[in-house]
């Protein structure tokens, strides 16, 4: 399963999606895949997330921009492969930025939930 | 490290992002799914780092600095700025994901129509948040330069920027991957870098918890098409997440203004027909002092307190909180009804009155306060104006016509605390600052509850 080569390090989509529309891979097309992921997860968030209290807005709002922070886990992969410098430096940057975002954005939002929780 | 196990490190990290965030929807639980939603991320990081191959110097280096700019931002944040330094953070992930796509092009040997299609859309979507995000945030500062920008034949440039996109993108997957696939990534990313700042420029003032919501959206989109392009799962899944939760604040927001997305985009606020003149609204408006506010204070037995954003300006929600207290000393029943958009982004009176101490059950929902507004004997207008503008039921030609607002005018007195008669952000005039149940106290916020808080003291 293509599926699975996912985490190599450095990541390559071996098949093209000519080829996977003439029927030459065996499971199916890569891209369906992700985007089956894709709309299911969406489903799963609006799921989860309607009826939120508007008092936990802006804690919502800071902790799931953590979470998008995740783009650190593609960062950390541009950064450490490859041989090249120039994507190599890219990657620095973004790693840094991703950083950035996780890193302040869980601790502001645990620091403000504080505040809520310390009336209870 | 066997690629399954790495697969299902990213699985449990995605379930713990679910699970995370579940638990952000309850006072309760709130603190441990953060916690969680941080375990989720710290998983997938270090599956992430443990795979061999990797060249560490320049991982080591962006992580450290990052996380001590992160850490020091969120420690000294003043919880007034919050909306500033989320809508900086929105900006940074967007970055990222633009970054990893356009470093992954240059790595990468294969090329698939999908995978070209998924980094010009990571680039865009990453560059419109980031762009827009800096935007907002220098508004949210207040740069007033920012104002005076005006885009010429606005939906023109906007529309251009966006075909313009669109081509280089099906240019792209048509592409090889050589340097002009190259290219065409970076001009599709400069492009929607451009947008993002005509998108967001002429949005202002009390539509930003929108376009905040709108930009926590497309960071997560941003991420997710990062996923598609290196085909891994957690970034899709976590991206989504967050998409949807973006989007589903956007909607509350809208809902909240009674306003469609496109309009509050595109629209023009305050164009419309009703010009009602302030000199006539206002021939009635009756002045008052904190000491005879204190005496109606005396005689009540139920207060509502409706913050605005002008509490957070004059940064009196300690202040309020004071005051708060000292009533429900007198035995005076206190509760702040806030609406959905007070404030500059979702949920930012809410957090103001959380840091100052203001228990969880006094602050109170819009639709959950409203019916019972006929039994308050006072209620202390802080800052507020269009969100407690009675225009919107009565005006079907006014810009907020229709918008749901707090019913204060139901309440036996009102007391309007404001520095003059000077509009709201729609620009119009507000009726109930003349009504006869209304007394203005013109003076800023902080110093007029502590005003008020003294002569109860005395008296």
């Amino acid at each position: 399963m293509h599926f699975l080569l996912a985490s190599e390090p450095v990541t390559r989509i071996v098949e093209s999606s000519t080829e996977a529309a003439g029927g030459a891979s065996v499971g199916p097309d890569t891209a369906m895949l992700l985007l089956t992921v894709f709309v299911l997860a969406v489903f799963i968030g609006i799921e989860v997330i309607t009826k939120i209290p508007p008092t936990l807005h802006t804690p919502l709002m800071s902790g799931s921009n953590a979470i998008s922070g995740i783009a650190l886990v593609g960062a950390v992969i541009a950064a450490g492969s490859g041989d090249s410098m120039l994507p190599k430096v890219l990657g620095c940057v973004a790693v840094t930025l991703a950083t950035i975002n996780v890193v302040g954005g869980f601790m502001v939002t645990h620091r403000m939930l504080g505040m809520f929780r310390r009336k209870d | 490290m066997d690629p399954r196990l790495v697969q299902l490190a990213y699985l449990l990290s995605a379930v713990l992002f679910i699970l995370g965030l579940k638990g952000l929807t309850r006072p309760r639980t709130a603190v441990r799914g953060n916690l969680l939603g941080a375990c989720g991320l710290l998983v997938a990081v270090v599956v992430t780092l443990v795979q061999t191959g990797l060249d560490y110097r320049l991982i080591v280096g962006g992580l450290v600095v990052g996380a001590v700019i992160g850490a020091v931002f969120a420690i000294r944040v003043q919880m007034t700025e919050m909306p500033q330094m989320v809508a900086l953070f929105n900006g940074f992930g967007g970055a990222a994901s633009t970054l990893v796509a356009g470093a992954n092009l240059v790595q990468t040997e294969t090329f698939s129509a999908d995978m070209l299609v998924a980094t010009a859309l990571s680039g865009m979507i990453g560059a419109v948040t980031f762009s827009g995000s800096l935007i907002a945030w220098g508004k949210l500062k207040e740069f007033r330069k920012l104002d005076q920008i005006k885009i010429p034949a606005q939906q023109l440039v906007n529309g251009t920027l966006v075909l313009s996109c669109i081509a280089l993108t099906v240019a792209m997957a048509n592409g090889d991957g050589s340097t002009m696939t190259v290219v065409a990534y970076w001009g599709t990313s400069t492009l929607a870098l451009i947008l993002g700042v005509t998108l967001v420029v002429s949005i202002g003032g009390a539509d930003m918890p929108v376009v905040i919501a709108l930009l926590n959206s497309y960071s997560g989109l941003a991420a997710a098409a990062t996923g598609f392009v290196l085909s891994n799962t957690v970034l899709i899944i976590s991206g989504s997440l967050v998409g949807a939760s973006g989007l589903i604040l956007t909607r509350i927001m809208c809902v909240a203004m009674n306003r469609s997305l496109p309009n509050v985009l595109f629209g023009k606020m305050g164009a419309s027909g009703s010009t009602l003149d302030a000199d006539d609204v206002y021939a009635d408006v009756k002045s008052t002092s904190a000491d005879e506010v204190a005496m109606l204070l005396e005689v009540a037995s139920r207060v509502v307190i409706v913050p605005g954003y002008g509490m957070a300006v004059a940064q009196a929600q300690h202040t309020v909180s004071d005051l708060r207290k000292l009533l429900v000393s007198k035995q005076i029943q206190v509760d702040f009804a806030i609406h959905p958009v007070a404030g500059r982004m979702p949920g930012h009176m809410n957090v103001l009155l959380a840091e100052a101490d203001v228990p969880y059950e006094a602050l109170r929902e819009m639709d959950e306060i409203n019916p019972t507004m006929e039994q308050v004997d006072v209620t202390i207008v802080l800052g507020a104006n269009d969100v407690v503008n009675p225009l919107a039921r009565t005006d079907p030609d006014s810009p907020i016509a229709g918008m749901p607002i707090i019913d204060v005018d139901k309440s036996r007195t009102i007391i309007v605390i404001k520095r003059s008669l000077s509009p709201g952000f729609a620009g119009i005039p507000n009726p109930l600052f003349a009504a006869d149940n209304a007394l203005m106290l013109f003076a800023d916020g902080r110093k007029a509850i502590q005003d008020i808080i003294n002569a109860l003291n005395e008296s």
